[in-house]
């Protein structure tokens, strides 16, 4: 393997890199099976995509990266690809004999990391554990972005640090904010070598916080929707502008997702009931043990979170089905495993680190919900998102939908969560379109590392902007998944080792990397080894592109270009602060990991 | 002739004649010691799962009239799946088939179809006998390569 890094453990890397192979075709499984394996890879093959998202599900950790072809018989996959990159926030790569543009371009929409064509050669399957790596680098990155952040919200509530002594007040806060960012930056280093520091919260997008985001934007009404003035109603001290800039991205290109989808899909108001089987997310959907799935409040929130079930959470008649569209509950994704058959039952785990669920149901949560509950009584239980219900989906026509659901408040039909379906009611008007926005944004596309070249559709986006974050990045999980490869020498070395030694290799990298970083760069990595392929889809998308087509705000996309549809007034701007280079234009949305545990 | 030898000319012609590409080589390649009859067992795979491809297409031929989509659907499977041994002729006709499809052409899909059907079969034949040769040859003996 060709190896760039300084580390003198590098040269095992990216042995024992996990992969699963996702193909109807057994002749290409079994060539790639050895392919890989050649590659000193650890390959697990699968013929059907549920089967790959049952054991996906089953054990978030298990695997580095997976290979689809988008063509099988069971599940489109781009499908596959969604659920995989929101519910798992795994690379994917996409296969295919077929090499159209137009279906190129559908894999990166959808956030396929890339897309290769078959017959597929060795070196380019040498070459994917680039994929993983770039995503863990971004990871970092959100990290130490959100722990600037962080500290300046701390000085914003502190104040004594002010140097000039300025009182914190808002006008003030723009110049002490920036002087605390230049000192955060020396400690960044420190930070990083610091593998603890891998580990420091990120904005988790809780249940009881996105509610408090949701109400927040329809009190301020949608159309008039800003991160400033969400920020102001939410009143949570620690969070920081930026966040809610980013949140508020994924949330309209959610709900715009699902309002699309649901033109042609369930009504919103009945409950409809996905069979889905709720697997357990193993808690990967970003959001780690330390999501609390905090009570919503039941009263108001109407995200319910079903696992499994993509029902339309008829929060109220208000939703339209544009808003639906992509309507991604954030729900933490627990553990068990869960058939969200029509009565979602899923048995609630709380897993680790389970992740966001994007779960759209739609419908009132009636009796027949299942939700999988999650440790906490609320409904953002359930598991597994958005992909489950692809399983169970009653309706047959279109088993995965991805992200129908609503955010709603999923009465969790066992005895574990308390949503209640009165919750889903009296749900203030998270039908609202807002609610759909988001839901849209964080449902699908998930798919953290893709690079989002070419769509410039708030669509696409929101397709991408899901994936990006929701689950982008768990620091511990993604971390103990970097220790998945075996970057120490021995491919099966102690765990724990392991771990350590790639953090640390993964940081030193980082570290030394860092000043070569550049954001207008192509990927560094391309840089770094000769050998690299720069992902196919790589072109000359490495941009920072603005998202938010206002003023003041502006979101930075890495990679996204959003030319495209939304009313540029949705978005208010966003800004996003990413000052973490780009690393090419893999992961647009990735690093606003505001949906990470 | 020595079986070896035999062996590397029936296969250099496989090339020579363009039924096989490079894909087949990969294949080559990926032959090792824990998988010595790699090639083999993946073309044995191919024609064992081609086979229901083949007969999807036949059934949907069948019908009137034509469901280019289904049969376009059809095709790009098997045009996949040959691929992955680099049948070559089978997969152009194939890609052939498929534009017929696009095209909505049911006389260029039933002539092509035919056409296909002829060269996978040939290919078989071919491809059983050579690999019957390269076992009786023995092993490691797939003659140094063309290229």
């Amino acid at each position: 393997m060709e190896s760039g890094f300084a580390s003198p453990r590098a040269d095992a890397f990216p042995a024992g890199l996990r992969v699963l192979v996702v193909d109807d075709d057994p002749t290409w499984l079994k060539i790639l099976e050895k392919m890989l394996k050649k590659c000193s890879y650890e390959v697990t093959t699968c013929c059907l995509a549920r089967d790959a998202l049952d054991m996906l599900r089953e054990r978030k950790d298990r695997f580095d990266i997976v290979i689809s072809d988008v063509n099988m018989p069971d599940m489109d996959g781009f499908k596959l690809l969604e659920h995989v990159g929101l519910e798992m926030d795994l690379p994917v790569i996409m296969m295919s004999v077929d090499g159209e543009t137009s279906r190129v371009m559908k894999g990166v929409q959808h956030g396929a990391c890339d897309y290769l064509l078959k017959p597929v050669r060795m070196k380019e399957l040498r070459n994917i554990w680039q994929h993983v790596f770039r995503k863990k680098i971004h990871e970092v990155k959100e990290i130490e972005n959100h722990e600037i952040h962080d500290d300046v919200q701390m000085m914003r509530s502190g104040s004594e640090e002010f140097d000039d002594g300025h009182l914190p007040s808002g006008l003030d806060l723009v110049s002490p904010r920036k002087r605390k960012d230049m000192e955060n930056k020396e400690h960044e280093d420190q930070e990083l070598s610091d593998p603890s520091a891998m580990k420091k919260a990120r904005v988790v997008w809780s249940v009881d916080l996105h509610q408090k985001f949701v109400n927040a934007v329809n009190q301020i009404g949608f159309d008039k929707v800003g991160p400033k003035k969400i920020l102001d109603l939410m009143k949570v001290p620690w969070l920081t502008r930026e966040n809610v800039a980013s949140h508020l991205q994924k949330y309209r290109l959610y709900l715009s997702r699902l309002q699309k989808q649901n033109e042609s899909k369930a009504p919103f108001c009945g409950t409809k009931q996905s069979d889905f089987t709720p697997k357990d997310t193993p808690g990967s959907f970003g959001i780690e043990n330390s999501i609390k799935m905090h009570q919503n409040n039941a009263a108001n929130s109407s995200y319910g979170y079903c696992g499994n079930k993509i029902l339309l959470q008829n929060v109220g008649s208000e939703i339209h089905e544009n808003d639906l569209k992509g309507i991604i509950s954030f729900l933490p994704i627990t553990e068990p495993r869960k058939a969200l058959a029509g009565d979602v039952s899923n048995t609630q785990k709380s897993s680790n680190g389970s992740r966001v669920g994007l779960s759209h149901s739609f419908g009132s949560l009636g009796p027949d919900v299942n939700y999988p509950t999650i440790q906490s009584p609320n409904c953002w239980n359930t598991d597994i998102p958005v992909i489950q219900f692809a399983q169970k989906a009653k309706q047959e026509k279109e088993p995965y939908i991805l992200l129908e659901d609503n955010y709603m408040h999923l009465p969790p039909s066992g005895p574990q969560n308390q949503i209640q379906a009165d919750g889903l009611q009296s749900s203030p008007p998270i039908n609202s379109r807002p609610v759909t926005e988001k839901g849209k944004v964080i449902a699908t596309e998930i798919k953290p590392l893709c690079t989002e070249y070419g769509s410039n559709h708030v669509g696409d986006i929101s397709r991408r902007g899901q994936g990006i974050n929701l689950f982008s990045v768990q620091a511990d999980k993604d971390v103990a998944n970097a220790q998945a490869f075996g970057y120490m020498p021995t491919a099966t070395g102690s765990s724990p080792m392991r771990n350590q030694s790639f953090d640390q290799i993964y940081i030193n990298n980082w570290n030394s990397l860092q000043p070569s970083i550049i954001p207008e760069g192509g990927s560094f990595l391309s840089s770094s080894h000769e050998d690299l392929e720069p992902c196919s889809l790589q072109g000359g998308y490495g941009y920072t592109e603005t998202v938010g087509f206002n003023n003041e705000e502006i979101l930075a996309y890495e990679h996204l270009d959003l030319t495209a549809d939304p009313p540029s007034h949705l978005y208010d701007g966003l800004r996003f602060n990413c000052d973490y280079p780009c690393d090419s234009m893999e992961y647009p949305l990735m690093d606003r990991g505001l949906f990470i545990a | 002739m020595d079986l070896k030898r035999q062996a590397a000319y029936m296969r250099k012609s496989l090339f020579d004649q363009g039924y096989l590409d490079e894909q087949f080589i990969q294949l080559e390649d990926l032959q090792d010691d824990v998988n010595p009859n790699f090639v083999e067992e993946v073309v044995t795979l191919f024609y064992k799962d081609s086979a229901r491809l083949i007969l999807n297409i036949e059934q949907a031929m069948e019908r009137s009239p034509l469901d280019f989509n289904k049969l376009d659907t059809y095709m790009h499977q098997f045009k996949g799946s040959s691929s992955s041994i680099g049948a070559r002729k089978v997969k152009s006709e194939a890609t052939q088939f498929r534009e017929f499809c696009k095209a909505g052409n049911a006389e260029g899909c039933m002539k092509t179809f035919q056409q296909l059907k002829r060269e996978y079969t040939t290919l078989k034949k071919k491809l059983e006998t050579y690999f019957q040769v390269v076992r009786q040859a023995g092993p490691a003996e797939t003659a140094c390569r063309p290229k």
